[in-house]
Formats: structure tokens, C-alpha cells, sequence
């Protein structure tokens, strides 16, 4: 009993929390564009890998704008790793989408291959940077990166905890919780929602119905690759401050892509999913147990995703399910 | 008559690989009449209408809509020419409401307006007399009301010319009947139809003019009221035919099956079959009639090991009189007892066969287990798989190409031809003739006389009536789970069966 009020206590901390959110933004930025992509039947596992490229363009786009000027400003900075972050993230779906979609290449294979080539692409160019950019061999856009962790004016320093709690954070937090409502708007309310998740059930009947199937699964997983490459975006910028670490990111994309399976598809849902991912992540440094213990605790985020996948499979509701053609390929003269 | 024709092809022809599926057809349809489209399975029905649906795009020919020629390259283009094809196999998405499938993939306002939406449905339910609720999900309703939302989601896109192709296959008889006075009620609106089906007597009391391909190619157009059932098919077929099932009289009759008290509840605790007690005889065919949904999948199950029984027996009675109790034996000893079961779901593909595996390897799943090597034998189930090919007339390019590769009717003469290959002496089939073509059908018939002069028990659940009384020797008539006669099909009347097949549900109701 002791234990437990030892752990509880230290996790209802404002700390923790804090801690807890800024680990789950990245995963939130992940799975928001992991959803996208797979309501429209493709499941790219290359999303890990597309997070490390999201990430160092930032750094990329960071560095070369801090290079090129002598006194850098941080909200062009921002800008110029936001442009060059997408544009990386949307290569990587690119290719991802013309194997699968295009060329109807397995989609496993495609997405675990792009995954293997975005870690090699990010630590490649990410370590690269360090070695050329100076004495301590640590790159650092530092200008940038303490403009990306820019606090709401007023809120974050007048309300007590409230503003500890809710209002400590860069923009690229708020955007990623407007983006997962907005999204599940998208996905419920509209008509290309409507029609992308038709995309994503049956997609010869969705081909039969009039939409062009090719074109909506593009651009769902084009989209879905930049929205998730802003996760690895936020990980370089706001959480390292504007820097580079060989294979920092971790498997944080793993846990994006489990957190889809949490949130049943709907990106609302992984709001609250990514805290909890981002809580149960880090929650082995509170367990008094001592460093052998905290590997098993480093499994729990896996564990709840299972469980989840044990509860929406027996409660056997069919809205909460993948898309029915998730992982299939699409040829509209095929039988 | 100088109205203009609502379609018409010139020399269309198209191939898939080296295989032809339509060859230089040319053909009309005029605005206000219902064309039949008659031809054996493969004989390249289904694929000339996907060119006007754009599923397909014509190798070769031209298409003319309203006069002026016309190409179709995607779904969308047919619904702007004001084509809507319900296909065979509904492009329905199960997860969303009739509504919604309804207005997918049509432009409009970003932000949908489900009840303005829902409003112009039911106006288009009420102006044709359909019945549907347009807020019920598809994967609850039931194939009649699926076909409904296929049908109104073709009108709501304002659709001129509607193709359905083989509607019936799976509708109830009462169920027909209410397409085709929906049917008739679009003809009286101006509407061009073209509907696919097998069954000849439908077409005969609903078009107007009959059309036949034969393997590919166009044979001719003629008016329904100058056709009769022997006439049409012998123009699909190409030489002359007879329809006669040729039933036999049944001679060294044995006791094979004993069904006793037999009770079996769904997963929802439903009663599915309440006290069913019957006898099953070798050498003879006992049909099994009843509203779809009766009991007939969960009574062929119970007797396969296939579906768990409540309380009851069935008894096999071997050759030497001894008697095996099949309750509690597991489907591969049953099996191994000597009892087969064939059963074509709706879609066909469902039970029975692997869709991306071939021919030979689909009938070897029966004989897999054969022999005492550790490897397979594959010569016998290729040798196995040729006469199959050979004698239901199965076109094919090869018995090395994977099954879904095949049309419907094909597909399903593979599956019962295993069946009966393998020389069972209790024989089970459902729907054996399924979405079949009239001449495939007969062979399946005559096929099963042939089983039932070995001296096989048949036992045969059919939807047609008219069939079941001239194939069967005694039918078993079964009614919301529970026998409501066993009757001679000889002395029967089809009115008489019909009776016994309602009887219960008016209670119930």
C-alpha cells in the first residue's frame, strides 16, 4: 500500500503532467495523421520514419535560415522549419503513396522499408549538421527553437496551476489539439470525410459511387504524412529546444501508431489517449523499484493498447473497427 | 417509331488477356421498356454492363446515349449520362446508413444536411412505393432492403437507364414480386431498364424484349411475348434442349439419417429449429422448402457438426445396420461417416472456397489429408479437378487459375461438383443452383439424380418451388424452425407447399 501512495504521490504533480502532455504531443501529431491515412485504407507504418524526416526538415530549414543571417528571428525561424518540416514529411509520403497506391506494392513492406529509410535519412542529416556546424559538435538553432516553446501571453503566468497546467506550452500544442478535433470534424461532419471513410471500408464501392478512390487516398496519405511529421517537428523544436540526438525520437512512432488503435480511429480520441500514452511513458521513472523494474513499466503503454484492442473486439461494435479494406491495394478492374 | 433509343452499342468488343469477353455486340434499349439480358454464366452479361456503369472501358465500339456517342471512363461519367447499375454484389459500405450511402460520393454542400437529405429520400421511397429507413446501418439490414438502398441511391442520382444485374438471385418469392412492380412502376415513368437474370419465367412476365449473348457474342433481340422458356433457351445454349428434369422412381430405398427432437438456439437464445424429427433415405431425394430464414442453414449445419445442438439426435444408419450417433462428432468425423454438404451462401464465396487459391487446390481442401506421406498428393485432385472442369462445362482458362477469378455461376459449379465427386452417401446441398444459368442448372439436376440412382441420400434446400416439386421425391416443409408437413412432391401442389410455408409466420406477425 505504501508503494502505491509513494507512486500516486508523485505523479499528481503539476510536473508530471506537464511532462506527461509534452511526451504525448509528438504521439497525438502521429496518430492525427496516422488516422487520416488509414480512413483512407492505407496503413503506412512508415510513419516513424516519416516523423524523423518531419523532424530534422525543421532542423534543416532552422539551420540554414540561423546560417544564412546574423541576427536571426525566431518567428522566421519558425517558419522556414515548418516549410522545409512539411516538405520533407511530404516526400516521405509521397513515395509511400506511389508504391502502394500507384504501383500496388505490399503495404507492410513499403511502410517498414520508408520507416528504416526515414531513421537513416534523419540521423544521417541530423547528425551531419552537428558535425559541421561548430566546436561542440551539438547543433542548435537555438533562436528558433525557443520561439517554437513561445507561451500564450498572460495565460500561461496569471492563472496559478490552471496556467501551469493548460497554458505552459508552445503553439505546436494547441495546433495539434485544434488539428485532432478539426479533423474528427472533417472525418463525421462533411461530405469528403463521408467520402473518404467510404475510401477506406470498400473502396470498390466507393469507386462506384463516383469517387475517384486514387486521388482521395493520395491526398488522405500526403496530409496524414505531413500532419504526422509535425510529431517529430515538435519533438526537435519544442521539447529538445532546437537540436539534434541520434535516434532521440525513440519509438515514439511505434506509440503513435498503437495510439490509432486506442483512439478507434477517431482523432478526438486520441487527445486524451496521447496524455495517457505520454503519462504511462515516462511513468517508469516514478516506480521505486529501481532500474530493473523499470523496463517491465516501459511495456505499459503496449499493454493498454492491447487491452483496447481485447475490449472494441469483444464489445464487437462495427463502427469502432479498422477500415474493413485497411492494408488492401485497389484496382478498379480486378476481381 | 422514331424515339430516340435511351442506349445504344455499336460493335463493342473487350478481352481480358487472351479471354474475350464481349465480342463486336451491338444492341438498344428505348426509354419506357425492360430488356431481359439472357446468356449462360461467362457468356459476358455482366461485363458488357460495366462498360455502361465505367467499371470497365470498352477495347473496341462505341456507346450511344440519347443519340450521341458517349465515352464512359469512370462511374462518375455514367451517372451524369443518367446510367446507375445495381450490381450483383451490392457496392454498399456495411458501416454507414442508407442515407449516407446513398448521397456518397455526390457533390454538394461541404456540411451535410442529413434530414434535408433523408426528406428527398423518402419522397423518392413514397413516389415508387419502396420501403426503407434511410437512418438504418446496412450492415443490419437484410439483402431485400439492401438492394432497396441500391435501387434509390441509382434514383436519387436521378438515374434514366437502370441495369440490375441478377436482382432475384437471392430475394424471396414475395420479395420479387415487390421489385417488380417497383419495376414496372419506373417503365411507366420513361424509365430504360436492363436486367440480368436466370430465372426465365421472371423474365418472361416482366420484360418486354429479351436479348441473348452466347459466350461473348450477340445472338439476337426478340419480343418477349413471341418467346417461350424452350425457345430462349435454346438460343442461349446454341442447339436444341430439354427441360426435363427426368426424375426416376426410387428403388432399393435404406434408412441412412434419423432425426429426432432435434433443437438448436442461436447466440441471441433465438429458437432456430424447435423439435425437428425426419428421416433421411438413400436413394431418394428429400427437398426442403421453407421461407429463407426458416431453419434450413442451422438444420443442414446440425446434421454437418457445424452448428451446436441443444438437445435431440441424428442417427446414421451404416450398410451393416449399425447405428452412429453424429451429435458430438466433430465436422471432419462426420464427414469421414460419409455425409457431405455443399452449401452456396449468398455470396457464394463465403463457405466452402478459398478465394485466392485455383481450381485444383480448392478441390484438393477435401483430400488434403489423404495418404500417409507427409507431402500432398496433387495429381488425383487435378485429375479430379478436370472432370469436373469437364463434365459441369466450368469456363475457365485453366484449372491453375485462382477462383475469384471466375464469374458467379463458375465459381459455384466448382464448389458442388466437389461435393458430389467425392461420392457421399448423404448428400447435402443448399442453393445449388444459385444465380445459376438454366442449362448449368439442369446439369446440376441431372447430377443429382444420377447420385440418387447410386443410392445417395439427397438432401436438397431450394428456393424454387416449381423445381423442388419435379426434383424431389419427398419435401419437408419447414416454418420458423419447425416442420409444418412432409409431403409426397409427387401429390403436392404448389399451393399446398406454399401454405405450409407461411403457416406460422401469420401467428407470429
Amino acid at each position: 500500500m505504501n508503494i502505491i501512495l509513494i507512486i500516486l504521490k508523485r505523479i499528481f504533480t503539476v510536473t508530471f503532467i506537464q511532462k506527461a502532455v509534452t511526451q504525448g504531443i509528438p504521439m497525438l501529431f502521429g496518430a492525427s495523421g496516422e488516422i487520416m491515412t488509414e480512413r483512407s485504407g492505407n496503413l503506412n507504418l512508415g510513419i516513424p520514419g516519416i516523423m524523423y524526416m518531419g523532424g530534422v526538415g525543421g532542423l534543416v530549414g532552422a539551420f540554414i535560415y540561423e546560417q544564412s543571417v546574423a541576427t536571426p528571428n525566431g518567428w522566421i525561424g519558425v517558419l522556414c522549419a515548418l516549410i522545409v518540416s512539411i516538405l520533407f514529411s511530404l516526400a516521405g509520403g509521397l513515395i509511400y503513396s506511389i508504391l502502394t497506391i500507384t504501383l500496388r506494392v505490399n503495404q507492410n513492406v513499403s511502410g517498414l522499408a520508408l520507416t528504416t529509410f526515414g531513421v537513416g535519412f534523419g540521423n544521417f542529416l541530423g547528425g551531419s549538421l552537428s558535425r559541421i556546424s561548430g566546436t561542440a559538435g551539438q547543433v542548435s538553432v537555438y533562436v528558433t527553437g525557443m520561439t517554437f516553446r513561445t507561451k500564450i501571453p498572460f495565460l500561461s503566468d496569471h492563472l496559478g496551476i490552471v496556467s501551469d497546467i493548460l497554458f505552459s506550452y508552445g503553439f505546436l500544442t494547441y495546433l495539434s489539439i485544434i488539428l485532432a478535433v478539426f479533423l474528427t470534424w472533417f472525418l463525421f461532419k462533411t461530405r469528403r470525410g463521408l467520402n473518404l471513410r467510404a475510401v477506406g471500408e470498400d473502396p470498390a464501392a466507393a469507386d462506384a459511387a463516383g469517387i475517384n478512390v486514387i486521388r482521395y487516398k493520395y491526398v488522405a496519405t500526403c496530409t496524414g504524412s505531413i500532419i504526422s511529421g509535425l510529431g517529430g517537428l515538435y519533438f526537435v523544436m519544442e521539447y529538445l529546444g532546437g537540436t539534434w540526438q541520434n535516434n532521440g525520437f525513440g519509438d515514439r512512432g511505434w506509440l503513435a501508431v498503437a495510439l490509432v488503435i486506442l483512439a478507434l480511429w477517431k482523432p478526438a480520441r486520441a487527445i486524451w489517449g496521447s496524455i495517457l500514452f505520454g503519462g504511462l511513458y515516462i511513468l517508469f521513472a516514478y516506480i521505486p523499484f529501481g532500474e530493473a523494474a523499470q523496463e517491465i513499466f516501459k511495456m505499459l503503454p503496449y499493454v493498454v493498447t492491447i487491452i483496447v484492442l481485447v475490449l472494441s473486439s469483444v464489445r464487437n461494435s462495427k463502427e469502432n473497427q479498422a477500415p474493413k479494406s485497411l492494408g488492401l491495394s485497389y484496382f478498379r478492374e480486378d476481381r | 417509331m422514331d424515339t430516340v433509343n435511351a442506349i445504344e452499342l455499336k460493335n463493342i468488343c473487350k478481352y481480358f488477356g487472351e479471354v474475350i469477353a464481349n465480342k463486336d455486340i451491338s444492341l438498344e434499349v428505348r426509354k419506357g421498356e425492360i430488356l431481359s439480358l439472357l446468356g449462360e454464366n461467362g457468356s459476358g452479361k455482366t461485363t458488357l454492363m460495366n462498360m455502361l456503369a465505367g467499371i470497365y472501358f470498352p477495347d473496341e465500339g462505341e456507346i450511344f446515349v440519347d443519340g450521341k456517342e458517349v465515352k464512359i471512363t469512370c462511374p462518375a461519367d455514367a451517372f451524369e449520362l443518367g446510367i446507375g447499375m445495381i450490381h450483383q454484389h451490392f457496392k454498399l459500405i456495411e458501416t454507414f446508413t442508407a442515407a449516407e450511402n446513398i448521397i456518397l460520393g455526390l457533390p454538394g454542400a461541404e456540411i451535410i444536411k442529413m434530414n434535408e437529405v433523408i426528406d428527398k429520400i423518402n419522397d423518392l421511397v413514397n413516389r415508387y412505393s419502396f420501403e426503407l429507413d434511410p437512418t438504418k446501418k446496412i450492415y443490419n439490414m437484410s439483402v431485400s432492403e439492401k438492394q432497396t438502398v441500391e435501387i434509390v441511391k441509382m434514383l436519387y442520382r436521378g438515374a434514366n437507364i437502370l441495369i440490375l444485374d441478377e436482382p432475384t438471385a437471392v430475394l424471396t418469392p414475395q420479395e420479387t414480386d415487390r421489385l417488380f412492380d417497383v419495376l414496372r412502376n419506373m417503365r411507366n415513368d420513361g424509365k430504360a431498364i436492363i436486367i440480368i437474370t436466370h430465372k426465365l419465367h421472371e423474365m418472361l412476365s416482366l420484360s418486354d424484349r429479351v436479348a441473348v449473348l452466347r459466350k461473348g457474342e450477340y445472338i439476337r433481340t426478340v419480343q418477349t411475348k413471341d418467346a417461350t422458356e424452350l425457345s430462349l433457351t435454346e438460343m442461349m445454349v446454341g442447339e436444341k434442349v430439354t427441360l426435363d428434369i427426368g426424375r426416376k422412381e426410387p428403388h432399393d430405398i435404406v434408412k441412412r439419417l434419423e432425426v429426432k427432437n432435434l433443437k438448436c438456439v442461436d447466440k441471441n437464445n433465438v429458437t432456430t429449429l424447435d423439435n425437428v424429427s425426419f428421416d433421411v433415405y438413400g436413394g431418394e431425394v428429400l427437398g426442403i422448402a421453407g421461407i429463407a430464414g426458416s431453419g434450413q442453414k442451422e438444420l443442414l449445419e446440425a446434421i454437418a457438426g457445424l452448428q451446436k445442438v441443444e438437445s435431440g439426435s441424428i442417427v446414421y444408419c451404416g450398410d451393416n445396420g449399425e447405428e452412429t450417433e453424429l451429435i458430438g462428432k466433430n465436422p471432419l468425423e462426420i464427414r469421414n461417416v460419409g455425409v457431405a454438404l455443399s452449401f452456396v451462401p449468398e455470396d457464394r464465396l463465403g463457405m466452402g472456397l478459398v478465394a485466392n487459391m485455383d481450381l485444383a487446390d480448392n478441390v484438393m481442401l477435401r483430400s488434403y489429408r489423404e495418404g500417409k506421406s507427409s507431402f500432398v498428393n496433387r495429381k488425383d485432385p487435378r485429375k479430379k479437378t478436370e472432370e469436373i472442369v469437364d463434365e459441369l462445362k466450368v469456363v475457365t482458362p485453366s484449372i491453375s487459375t485462382p477462383i475469384r477469378k471466375l464469374s458467379g455461376g463458375n465459381v459455384q459449379k466448382v464448389l458442388v461438383g466437389r461435393e458430389i465427386s467425392n461420392a457421399p452417401s448423404v448428400l447435402m446441398t443448399a442453393y445449388a443452383v444459385r444465380g445459376l444459368d438454366i442449362n448449368t442448372s439442369y446439369t446440376i439436376y441431372h447430377l443429382i439424380n444420377e447420385q440418387k440412382d447410386h443410392g445417395t441420400a439427397v438432401i436438397y434446400v431450394g428456393e424454387d418451388l416449381d423445381v423442388l416439386l419435379e426434383l424431389a421425391d419427398r419435401i419437408l416443409v419447414l416454418c420458423a424452425g419447425k416442420v409444418t408437413g412432409v409431403v409426397d412432391a409427387r401429390s403436392v401442389t404448389k399451393e399446398q407447399v406454399g401454405l405450409m410455408m407461411t403457416k406460422h409466420t401469420e401467428e407470429v406477425m
